[in-house]
């Protein structure tokens, strides 16, 4: 179960967040509505361990991690600009994680066959992410975030900027991917239409 | 902005193109350039004024260039025969002699202008504060009571350096000398690039320097020098010689091909190995004139060291073997 | 690409490779075909020594490169990626060292290090580091600058500890940028002379300064000519490998600035750490140099300065060049240079990134001088343009040009990354935006360019102030320049001569300085503008 406790973010004069608590179950899907601007990706970002609240702690199952860095805390995150890795292919982005982690190579290239099937793109291993389309690299930044099978998963605007159709179809499919995985996962977007798509709770920050 | 920039980087370069382009082309009438080594002095000493009565007569005017010591002076010179930096040049030596004509350097014949030998000088106060007896000889200089105290030329850029070089090799052969070398560098000898700084910062004994070394490979007429411009004037010579280190060096001057001045030129050159010319030269530079009737000064005849018998290489072999040698003499004592 | 007129490719491309080919090939090909004849190849690479020097010029450009690359690691990082006070003096700092003339670092570490550094090999390769810094803090910074903190912030999340960051994001995405630093500190140190000729002394003579000495003081142009086509040989695979390398290495990104203040309280120690060892590391040697002017014996004094005019070694003796005309001689021959260099680099950098495969000749070519002694440049075309149609030998162009030929590389290098990264797509928007294909190609480049060009012209002034190899083959009585004139105070011994050579070098110093602190707020100010 993820917790945050009082979060509080300043940047210089500017208050981003204040005191902001919530909750999400094992195995929930949560999703965090609120306008831009509101503090929603820095939440995410404190979560993850890439940026130092000034106020609060993180809880991960009843674990203070607040202060563990974020390589250690098994908690992914998938960017809103997909932040895909320009020097790897496809599969050397979703293999990422299990090459940090030290996994076997044959177990490694397992995994990464499985996730992209999952995510249909299992003609893609060997292309250079620099040709993925909008919707590919998205789906191809999501199974990186799942390949090292996370703890939480943190999603920052995962479908904005997409049309219209690739957008409903992908929300299905992400929704479909969060439940069959069992994935706990914090979802932030300023759609309400798609938090209700995929979630099972909404919060308004 | 852009636009601005090139303007004005186009106007600059044409001002600049406009402006002197860099001291080939003279506007006053008759001037000529002299190139010489750099112990040449360009104003203020009787030599100077010399020329200055040239000028006088002749209506040419004589800037002095000095060029470095002589061995780069003479390479330059070669690198740009046909387009020369002057119209004369002074003071290729007879070690160098061969440099200078194999790169077509000259328009027509050089002529000696002087001679003098080149030898090791000593500091007497040093040695008799000490109680030792300056070297006598070549050999001398290898002996441990002589270590760490001489400061020679190198050969390669220095004609003195060069007619030392020459020197041992006539005294230990030309299977001989490479070994006197090795011996000689262990023992301690300093190598600098020219004549001036050898002397003038480096040896002990010059007036005016701080130099530590009481030993160098200078003229046999430089202790005059020592006494005229010694300052408190004094009798007596501060320096003395090794006669049986010396080696005969000729100095030539000549009309440098390629001159846009060639009339002037020679009119130069008719002064130079003139004797209103050559009487100024013992007490400047410091060499013998080239003109027998010239009458020495007192001061000269005392102090200057003739030697009865210096080394002597025949134009030819030096012609044919100076590169060589210089190379191995690098290899030898600097690396 | 294909929409352009087909003119304009060629049309760029002629003029530097015309250039290169009157000013650069024919002179070398002139060298080459002197030493091509029976035996003298075999002659003069059998001159005593020859395996020597050239296994000294290897080794040692080998170790300044490696050592200069782990010493600018860190400044480049702290310069790339954050905001802090005195951040833009510092990247001075760093930058003016690698713009001063050979000479001017020579003069400072003799002034820095102790007499027992003198004329060794250590103090070649220190004073080459403290050089070379710049390049790495700017290429490896480059590309550090814009990496997405994001793109790390990933790798976090996926369990990339900080090393393991570096090992397989930072490092591997910083490769072009590492290659070009590690390639260009090499040719500089390979080909290092003024530094070599004060600091290594007589007994660690690199291949430069032996063709030097064989040229200007053996007379042996021959020897020369064979050691600077075995200089170029090693020198141009040395380029071809390394372009190579760096165009496979090249991944183009989004990239955005990412420097930022530094956040936590451990961020803000690191920062200001290397912050202040890199200014004490840079700042020192300049200092002693400059203090070292004043000092005479044990006490100050201002004779040298006082003295510096009078060009006089003693009374009556000339120094052989006058100190100060060779500052006005420099100048403007940095001027001419500058413009020389921005024009016929810009051409080149645009023919270069439009034309692909015929770029690449290009590409290579234009980097050829870089890899080519300066010595051989000049010697080069001192032995070419002596006679009609083409006697220049004596023309006062003549030194700018070489000049150029050393500084256009520099601006290539610096505009064409510049142009490569131009995001396709925005090529493609501007195309589409209804301007002819020209248009919108022109106008794409030279919003990119503006800020570059006047830096890279900047760099050209400077680069012309120091050039000192060339230099001394074409230099003419009268028309001496500073380095020149330093040079030769230096190589006496004498107290003040020597100090009159640390004053000059200070001279020079403070007007290199000031031509990059004009260029480099000219880049800014274009910045704001667009």
């Amino acid at each position: 179960m993820l917790a945050t406790r009082d979060i509080t973010v300043r940047f210089g004069e500017r208050t981003v967040l204040d005191h902001v608590s919530l909750q999400v179950a094992t195995g929930e899907v949560v999703a965090l509505l609120g306008p831009s601007g509101a503090g929603k990706s820095t939440l995410l970002r404190v979560i993850a361990g890439v940026l130092t609240a000034d106020g609060g702690s993180v809880w991960l199952d009843d674990r203070d991690i607040t202060a563990l860095p974020a390589h250690r805390r098994n908690i992914g995150l998938v960017f809103q600009d997909e932040q895909l890795f320009p020097h790897l292919t496809v599969a050397g982005n979703i293999g990422f994680g299990l090459r940090m982690q030290g996994i076997a190579r044959a177990l490694a290239a397992a995994r990464v066959d499985e996730l992209l099937h999952l995510i249909g793109l299992t003609a893609f291993a060997n292309r250079p992410v620099t040709q993925l389309s909008g919707g590919e690299a998205k789906r191809v930044a999501l199974a990186r975030s799942l390949a090292p099978r996370p703890a939480v998963l943190l999603l920052d605007e995962p479908l904005t900027g997409l049309d219209r159709d690739l957008h409903d179809r992908l929300a299905g499919e992400l929704a479909a991917l969060l439940r069959a995985t069992g994935t706990t996962a914090l979802l932030v977007t300023h759609d309400r239409d798609e938090a209700v798509a995929i979630a099972d709770r909404t919060i308004t920050l | 902005m852009k636009h601005i920039l090139f303007t004005g980087i186009a106007a600059t370069m044409l001002l600049a193109a406009c402006g002197d382009d860099g001291g080939s082309g003279d506007t006053a009438p008759a001037a000529i350039t002299l190139v010489a080594y750099d112990s040449f002095p360009t104003k203020d000493t009787p030599l100077n004024e010399a020329l200055t009565e040239f000028t006088a007569e002749t209506g040419i005017a004589v800037s002095i260039v000095t060029a470095g010591d002589t061995g780069t002076m003479v390479t330059k010179a070669a690198l740009t025969a046909g387009n020369p930096e002057g119209d004369v040049m002074w003071g290729v030596d007879n070690t160098l002699l061969s440099a200078a004509t194999d790169g077509k350097v000259f328009d027509g014949e050089p002529r000696v202008v002087d001679f003098g030998d080149v030898c090791v000088n000593y500091d007497i106060a040093w040695f008799s504060e000490r109680g030792i007896e300056p070297p006598a000889t070549l050999d001398d200089l290898l002996l441990p009571d002589y270590a760490d105290l001489l400061v020679v030329e190198n050969p390669t850029s220095s004609s003195p350096g060069l007619a030392f070089l020459l020197a041992t090799i006539q005294h230990s052969g030309e299977d001989g000398w490479q070994q006197y070398w090795t011996a000689l560098r262990d023992n301690g000898v300093e190598v600098v690039d020219s004549w001036d700084i050898a002397y003038y910062e480096r040896f002990s004994g010059a007036g005016g320097s701080e130099g530590d070394k009481p030993l160098v490979v200078s003229y046999g007429s430089s202790p005059p020098a020592e006494v005229v411009l010694a300052d408190p004037p004094r009798t007596d010579a501060p320096t003395g010689v090794s006669a049986a280190t010396c080696f005969r060096q000729i100095e030539y001057a000549g009309v440098l091909r390629g001159s846009p001045h060639p009339d002037e030129a020679a009119q130069l050159m008719e002064f130079l190995t003139s004797e209103r010319f050559q009487r100024e030269l013992p007490l400047t530079l410091f060499v013998y004139p080239a003109i027998a009737s010239v009458e020495l000064p007192e001061v000269f005849t005392k102090f200057a060291v003739i030697p009865d018998d210096p080394f002597v290489i025949d134009p030819d072999t030096i012609a044919a073997n100076r590169q060589q040698w210089q190379d191995q003499w690098t290899e030898i004592v600097l690396r | 690409m294909n929409r352009l007129p087909r003119w304009l490719v060629p049309a760029l491309v002629a003029p530097p490779a015309l250039g290169l080919a009157v000013f650069y090939l024919w002179p070398l090909g002139t060298l080459v075909a002197r030493v091509v004849r029976p035996g003298s190849i075999a002659e003069a690479l059998g001159a005593p020594g020859i395996a020597r020097v050239l296994w000294f010029t290897l080794w040692q450009a080998v170790a300044s490169t490696v050592l200069t690359l782990l010493v600018g690691f860190a400044p480049a990082y702290v310069l790339a990626r954050y905001r802090f006070p005195g951040r833009r003096a510092l990247l001075a700092a760093v930058t003016v060292p690698f713009m001063l003339p050979t000479v001017v670092v020579g003069a400072a570490f003799l002034a820095l290090l102790p007499a027992s550094w003198h004329g060794t090999a250590r103090a070649v390769i220190v004073a080459h580091v403290f050089f070379n810094i710049a390049v790495v803090v700017r290429l490896v910074g480059a590309p550090w600058a814009v990496l997405p903190t994001d793109l790390t912030a990933a790798a976090r999340t996926l369990g990339a500890s900080p090393r393991q960051v570096l090992r397989h994001v930072v490092l591997p995405l910083l490769r072009p940028g590492l290659w070009a630093a590690g390639t260009v500190v090499f040719l500089f140190t390979f080909t290092s002379f003024g530094a070599v000729r004060l600091l290594g002394g007589a007994a660690n003579p690199t291949l430069e300064v032996e063709i030097a000495r064989r040229a200007t003081q053996l007379g042996d142009v021959d020897g020369a000519a064979v050691l600077s086509v075995l200089q170029l040989a090693v020198l141009a695979i040395v380029v071809w490998w390394s372009a190579r390398w760096q165009r496979r290495a090249t991944v183009q990104f989004h990239g955005a600035d990412s420097t930022r203040r530094a956040r936590s309280r451990s961020q803000r120690r690191q920062v200001a750490s290397v912050a202040a060892v890199t200014a004490v590391m840079m700042a020192t040697p300049l200092a002693v140099l400059v203090s070292r002017s004043f000092r005479l014996g044990d006490g100050w004094s201002l004779r040298a300065w006082r003295t510096l005019g009078s060009a006089e070694v003693r009374p009556g003796i000339s120094l052989g060049v006058d100190p100060i005309a060779s500052l006005a001689t420099s100048l403007r021959f940095a001027v001419v240079a500058a413009g020389i260099s921005v024009t016929v680099g810009g051409l080149a950098a645009l023919g270069i990134s439009s034309a692909r495969r015929r770029g690449r000749l290009l590409d290579v070519g234009l980097m050829l001088p870089l890899g080519t002694s300066a010595v051989t440049i000049g010697l080069g075309m001192l032995i070419t343009f002596d006679t009609a149609p083409v006697d220049w030998r004596a023309s006062w162009w003549l030194i700018p040009v070489g000049h150029a030929l050393v500084a256009t590389p520099f601006v290539v290098r610096a505009l064409l990354p510049v142009l490569r990264s131009i995001p396709a797509d925005q090529r493609a928007a501007a195309a589409t935006l209804g301007a002819s294909p020209l248009r919108a190609w022109w106008a794409i480049n030279v919003r990119h360019l503006r800020r570059p060009i006047a830096g890279s012209a900047g760099l050209a002034a400077a680069i012309s102030l120091g050039e000192f190899g060339a230099t001394t083959f074409l230099t003419r009585a009268g028309s001496e320049t500073m380095p020149i004139a330093i040079a030769r105070l230096l190589g006496r011994t004498g107290e003040i001569p020597r100090a009159q050579g640390f004053a000059l070098a200070t001279i020079l110093l403070v007007t290199t300085a000031l031509i990059i602190a004009v260029a480099e707020r000219q880049g800014v100010l274009d910045a704001r503008d667009a």
